[in-house]
């Protein structure tokens, strides 16, 4: 059972039923999910959590959804693994990758999108609706499909096509809209007000912003009931950090886990990075950008959750940073070819950010660290390609084989690529 | 008759200028404050803007062209 109680408004403190709504009718602040704390801590325990399936819905007492009419794709209990290759490169003791590249649509979107499409249901919508580049269109398309569900997905007309067929596949209604991309933001707006629509992340939001706290559930149970010293979180509206924050110090008020004092540290690209901007001025005032950043799934020039964001870091005594688009590259890279993790453009600023938060000895080399990879990398191979080490062509006999590969050892050694390579262009 | 929740960010050399007002005097819209925060350098005001929806675009079109950024009260919904 759900034990969500209310919504509340995040900066008047007005009360509201949960129903399909995001801001307080008064000042229009957003809304966010609270919960019967004292019934929750009266029921729940680790054995309880430890019997539940191996998706998000383990957590369904900590989400605003109801767990017997969830649709599940199997979002959610996602490896964290111990990247000891990665610690000693970055001059740390104890580092964690919390891998969601190994969800069901590939990316974290699919925790938020799971309670956001059971809560759709819950309201008797029969449409689930999104605006989005990427991700955030594949978990919308498959779990409306799963659902049953009609799905519109709005995207920009521009998009490349390699983009719409991860959500094209599932069957949801796909809107080109042609124009800028504040001109889709006003668009999609107004549509939310017009039509009876679950829009994930405008009507639904409160839901649907829940579903990442279930990162931080999962991370403190996979470390054995202990919460990490420092996360290290991607931000594009600043959500995602904030809910890890929720997430931990729910843990922590109830006594499943001994009191956190974790330390919260945001990372975004230079090209679109107005929380980190406004952290640097020493400010809770962000001012809108536009963006321009390979990293397309954290380029949100007006972040609705940076305030909160900037908050969470300022109180848990974490730290924002920004790296630059080829510092995401070699975030991406490095990722890889010590862990085995390809991860996609976010994934590229977190490990950079990381790289830059130790060198600037912001994390200290024996914290308990951990770094959300929130999304896979084939989805933005267009990055990485013109970086990555040229195959070897050879003629289909053992000489030509033996004579290419000690070349290419002899170049490896020395640093530079063989003349026998061919790009993966 | 329609309304819209929206976000006006003034850059720095708009702060003096009384866009509301004149949004107000020349558009069949009324305007409904709910939240600012305004200093000499920056500032922005969360409102509601209530009228027809042609006029109500027409308005907000007018907004920008000042060179004021506009965006929906939930911050940017196109996400990644």
């Amino acid at each position: 059972m759900s034990y969500a109680s209310h919504l509340l408004c995040r900066e008047c403190g007005r009360c509201y039923p949960l129903e399909p709504i995001h801001v307080c009718e008064f000042c229009f602040g957003s809304l966010d999910v609270n919960y019967d704390y004292q019934a929750l801590g009266r029921d729940t325990s680790r054995q309880r959590i430890e019997k539940g399936p191996l998706t998000v819905w383990r957590y369904s007492d900590f989400l605003p959804a109801d767990r017997e009419q969830a649709v599940d794709i199997g979002a959610g209990f996602t490896p964290l693994l111990r990247a000891q290759n990665l610690a000693e490169a970055l001059g740390l003791r104890r580092l964690y990758i919390k891998n969601d590249c190994a969800n069901p649509t590939w990316s974290f979107k699919d925790r938020v999108v799971t309670v956001a499409s059971t809560k759709a249901l819950e309201f008797g919508f029969d449409t689930l609706a999104c605006a989005s580049t990427g991700n955030l269109a594949n978990a919308v398309a498959a779990h409306a499909a799963r659902g049953g569900l009609q799905a519109l997905v709005f995207i920009p007309a521009d998009l490349e096509q390699g983009k719409v067929v991860g959500s094209a596949v599932y069957g949801p209604t796909l809107v080109a809209v042609k124009g800028t991309y504040d001109d889709t933001n006003r668009l999609c707006s107004e549509l939310s007000d017009r039509y009876p629509w679950a829009f994930v992340n405008i009507n639904i939001r409160p839901y649907y912003a829940e579903g990442s706290k279930t990162l931080a559930y999962e991370v403190i149970e996979q470390l054995g009931w202990l919460a990490p010293d420092h996360c290290i979180v991607p931000m594009a509206s600043g959500s995602l950090l904030t809910k890890i924050w929720k997430g931990i110090k729910e843990l922590s008020w109830l006594g499943l886990v001994d009191w956190a004092h974790t330390r919260m540290s945001g990372a975004q690209a230079e090209g679109c990075s107005p929380i980190v901007e406004a952290w640097e001025r020493q400010s809770f005032n962000i001012r809108p950008v536009r963006p321009n950043t390979i990293a397309k799934s954290l380029a949100i020039g007006n972040p609705a959750d940076g305030y909160y964001a900037l908050k969470v870091m300022a109180d848990s005594g974490g730290f924002a940073v920004a790296v630059s688009d080829d510092e995401v590259v070699e975030g991406i890279k490095l990722l890889a070819e010590t862990e085995g993790i390809f991860a996609e453009t976010a994934g590229g600023v977190v490990i950079a950010g990381l790289r830059r938060l130790v060198a600037q000895g912001h994390v200290q080399p024996d914290e308990l660290v951990v770094a959300f990879i929130t999304g896979a990398g084939l989805k933005t191979q267009e990055a990485v390609l013109d970086r990555l080490v040229p195959c070897l062509v050879i003629e289909p006999h053992l000489a030509s084989f033996e004579e290419a590969i000690a070349e290419h050892r002899e170049a490896v050694a020395a640093g530079r690529h063989t003349s026998r390579g061919e790009s993966h262009g | 008759m329609a309304k819209q929740k929206v976000k006006f960010t003034f850059p720095t050399g708009l702060i003096k200028d009384p866009v509301i007002y004149r949004l107000g005097k020349q558009f069949e819209v009324v305007t409904n404050i709910r939240r600012a925060d305004v200093t000499e350098d920056r500032g922005w005001v969360v409102l509601e803007l209530e009228g027809e929806m042609g006029e109500i675009e027409r308005a907000v079109q007018w907004v920008i062209d000042q060179g004021v950024r506009v965006d929906p009260v939930a911050g940017d919904i196109v996400e990644g």
